[in-house]
């Protein structure tokens, strides 16, 4: 039973550290613009042009 | 904008801009990419889903004037922006959602590991020591998180008590607390039962369905902010002795004269005192074809003047507008419709005092059969327990989202969840014509091909409507160099070596034979010796007829409300074979209309697509508009259709018939288990795994039941949502 001493702590601080993560991002504002954020992943404009790779022929 | 609001900090300050224009994904790099380009190092970040703009600097070099002049070359009008008290409230309202959200689930992940642990020790031999254990553990973590997450349900709760009423909150707080209290009591009394997970589980599931429907709610209230923005904030006065002087538009009276150039925003209602010119009326009526106006016009307030300079005679300045006019309508139609009271609302009416008086008679059953007062209080709260309301409370937004999904595979989004229960319902539908009945954009017919590319190119570089329509042939080459514009007249430009016009017919020296159309407009064009005519026309939906036509068969009244000239709306209602139409209506006639019809007992539908039509649509049972209206006309409707046809609109009644009955069978369902459930509680044998079980089974039942409307629309729409998407979701072409 001794694990338990351990265990269940941790549990809680695994849960614990994901609620804070989800507060976190909450408060920073990252909810606010979730259409946004689908497509600024498409934006390739923070990587230099010599970087960018050409488009592929499908 | 000295007027800049002051950040947290001192030295930050931050402006938000409304900003009309945005298209596309390529859209916010090139917006965001604009600012920061400006002097000051400011830095910007685009909001995509309100179409909001927040600029942020510290230094005093940057000017935030400048931004609105810097966005304007790059075709976005970007306008200073500060949020309405409602919508802030609403915002604050949907973070504490989301943080009793997150708060509740954690706790009952937390609890559910314990709970887990007691039950599948209790088949084996548990320590007593270590069952007691736990459920303290559990204690200690569902106490502060149910009085942290509960609290939209407790304040809810209290309102309505004070106001001596029942809401569904009433037995949601009820059934929590007495579980939590009881817990704690059974904990310290080292019994074997504890219903922490019941009560922690509930709270996250009923939490889920408040964010998801206040999720929804916010993004309609913010665009529809943004239309106080459109208002032009500044004019050019005529002063009586000579001279211009820029102006707040605020401070127009009715008389003073204006000087509007081309390109500008009409700031305030008017009549033409001097000069012609072109008017795009698109924001006001969603007419995009231009309308020429010369001296004693009526303009309005929020429509651009696209070709020459005019001078405006004001009528009506700010609160007197028909933009003024517009919002105020809106206002008055939304808060009328908040009557509608939903199905699950109704439910929850009947639904608390039979709980109730449940829970109450087992008690006393139990008394009267000579139990101990603690062995009835037991009973009693198990019984408030088992039919907390979990099933009942999935049972309609269950569907709601499985029916949205079905819906987007069509071509429709619905905005508001309850929308699918007022389609259900519609037995008269009303359609606007402009833009709805007829397609967003003028259709070329039978152009002289090889003339085309030429006339395309040269379209780009004039602002008239029809030039557009026309410049959307061009593909993707530049304008022509050295460009000279003629106001109200046409284009011209050298092209290899002869001159080329585009505009008026007689600019063009061409003349055509055939009389007065209405809905047909003819361009001119001239190269060299040759010469073409293109002709526009405002082109009724491919499957207009025939969506009417199967609206008829199936029962429903159909009617048109249009803006338009009498003449105009006849020759369509006559092609789709609509017998009752209006015609020259103003925004509040549509309304009054609707409540007309609304009075004579018709749930209406309506359909359209213009800002004149957005207090009908706000106004109307449910309503629907195609994806290419004013911002604040999609954002006002329950519904919003995507591509060239019309049938979607058809589609979603029939999908929203189905889905309406499955909510019923899903409150049925809810209903059944309960009638089970509580004779097991109320005999006392309703133990923590068996209210678990019980509570996660009916809404899986539940949300089985409203998984079958997955395909509600498919078989007709098969065809159609291939047909509706390529227009939509065409590759974007960018600016690069």
């Amino acid at each position: 039973m001794t694990s338990l001493l351990f265990l269940i702590p941790a549990a809680l601080c695994l849960g614990g550290a994901g609620l804070a993560a989800f507060l976190w991002a909450l408060n920073s504002g990252q909810y606010e613009d979730l259409e946004g954020a689908a497509l600024r992943v498409l934006d390739d404009g923070d990587i230099a042009p010599s970087r960018r790779r050409p488009p592929v022929d499908l | 904008m000295s007027q800049a609001p002051a950040a947290p900090e001192a030295s930050a300050r931050e402006v938000d801009f409304a900003v009309q224009g945005i298209t596309c994904a390529a859209c916010i790099g090139i917006i965001e990419g604009a600012v920061a380009a400006l002097p000051g190092n400011a830095s910007a970040r685009l909001n995509y889903a309100t179409r909001r703009l927040r600029v942020r600097w510290s230094d005093e070099a940057f000017e935030p004037a400048r931004v609105a002049a810097a966005l304007k070359p790059l075709g976005y009008v970007a306008r200073p922006f500060e949020m309405g008290a409602l919508e802030r409230e609403e915002a604050e309202q949907m973070q504490f959602l989301l943080r009793c959200l997150a708060v509740a689930g954690f706790a009952a992940m937390n609890v559910m590991l314990l709970s887990v642990s007691v039950w599948a020790g209790e088949a084996t031999t548990i320590d007593p020591a270590t069952r007691d254990l736990f459920h303290w553990i559990s204690a200690l973590i569902a106490l502060p998180a149910a009085a942290y997450a509960g609290r939209p349900f407790f304040f809810s709760a209290g309102r309505a008590l004070r106001a001596r009423s029942l809401n569904m909150d009433v037995p949601i707080s009820l059934g929590v607390t007495v579980a939590l209290t009881m817990s704690v009591v059974e904990t310290a009394r080292g019994a074997e039962h504890a219903y922490f997970d019941s009560a922690l589980m509930l709270l996250f599931f009923l939490l889920l369905g408040r964010a998801l429907d206040a999720a929804v709610r916010r993004k309609t209230r913010g665009v529809a902010a943004n239309l106080a923005s459109l208002r032009a904030i500044s004019a050019t006065l005529m002063r009586p002795g000579g001279g211009l002087m820029e102006t707040p538009a605020s401070a127009l009276k009715a008389g003073d004269r204006i000087y509007v150039r081309a390109g500008d925003r009409l700031p305030a209602d008017g009549r033409v005192a001097l000069g012609t010119s072109v008017i795009d009326d698109s924001l006001i009526t969603g007419e995009t074809k231009g309308r020429a106006v010369a001296q004693g016009a009526q303009v309005y307030a929020g429509a651009i003047n696209l070709s020459a300079v005019l001078e405006v005679e004001v009528s009506a300045a700010g609160s007197g507008t028909l933009l003024d006019e517009i919002e105020r309508l809106l206002d008055n139609a939304t808060a009328a419709k908040s009557r509608y009271v939903r199905l699950a609302d109704r439910v929850s009416r009947y639904y608390a005092p039979v709980v109730h008086a449940a829970a109450l008679l087992s008690a006393l059953g139990w008394l009267v059969a000579g139990a101990g007062v603690h062995d009835a209080v037991i009973v009693a709260i198990s019984v408030l327990i088992v039919t907390c309301p979990c099933a009942v409370a999935l049972a309609v937004p269950a569907v709601q989202v499985v029916v949205a999904g079905a819906l987007f595979r069509l071509g429709v989004l619905l905005n508001k969840g309850d929308a699918i229960e007022r389609l259900a319902e519609v037995d008269t539908v009303v359609f606007d014509k402009t833009g709805t009945l007829t397609l967003p954009d003028p259709a070329l017919e039978g152009p002289p091909a090889d003339l085309l590319p030429v006339a395309a190119r040269l379209a780009l570089s004039s602002r008239h409507p029809l030039a557009r329509a026309l410049a959307r042939h061009a593909a993707a080459q530049a304008p022509f160099p050295d460009v000279e514009e003629t106001p109200s007249r046409g284009v011209s430009a050298l092209v290899e070596g002869r001159e080329a016009r585009l505009g008026a017919l007689d600019y063009c020296g061409v003349t055509e034979a055939g009389g007065f159309d209405e809905g047909l407009s003819r361009v001119g064009f001239r190269w060299g010796e040759r010469t073409a005519v293109f002709r526009l026309r405002q082109a009724l939906r491919p499957d207009a007829a025939a969506v009417v036509g199967e609206l008829k068969r199936r029962g429903f009244a159909v009617e048109i409300l249009s803006g338009d000239s009498a003449r105009a709306v006849a020759d369509v209602a006559q092609t789709l074979g609509v017998e009752r139409w209006r015609a020259e209506l103003k925004p509040a006639d549509k309304v009054e209309r609707l409540r007309e019809l609304a009075q004579g007992g018709a749930k209406v539908l309506m359909v359209g697509d213009g800002l004149n039509d957005a207090p009908a649509l706000a106004a109307a049972h449910v309503s629907i508009s195609p994806a290419s209206a004013a911002d604040l006309a999609q954002n006002v409707a329950d519904a919003v259709f995507m591509g060239d046809r019309l049938a979607p609109v058809a589609a979603t009644i029939a999908a929203s018939r189905k889905a309406r009955a499955a909510m019923l069978q899903n409150l049925w369902i809810a209903a059944v288990y309960n009638f089970f459930a509580l004779p097991l509680a109320a005999s006392g044998h309703l133990t923590p795994i068996i209210a678990a079980a019980a509570m996660s089974g009916s809404s899986l039942l539940v949300t089985l039941n409203a998984l079958r409307v997955r395909g509600a629309g498919d078989a007709k729409g098969a065809g159609l949502a291939d047909a509706a998407r390529p227009r939509e979701f065409a590759p974007v072409e960018t600016a690069a």
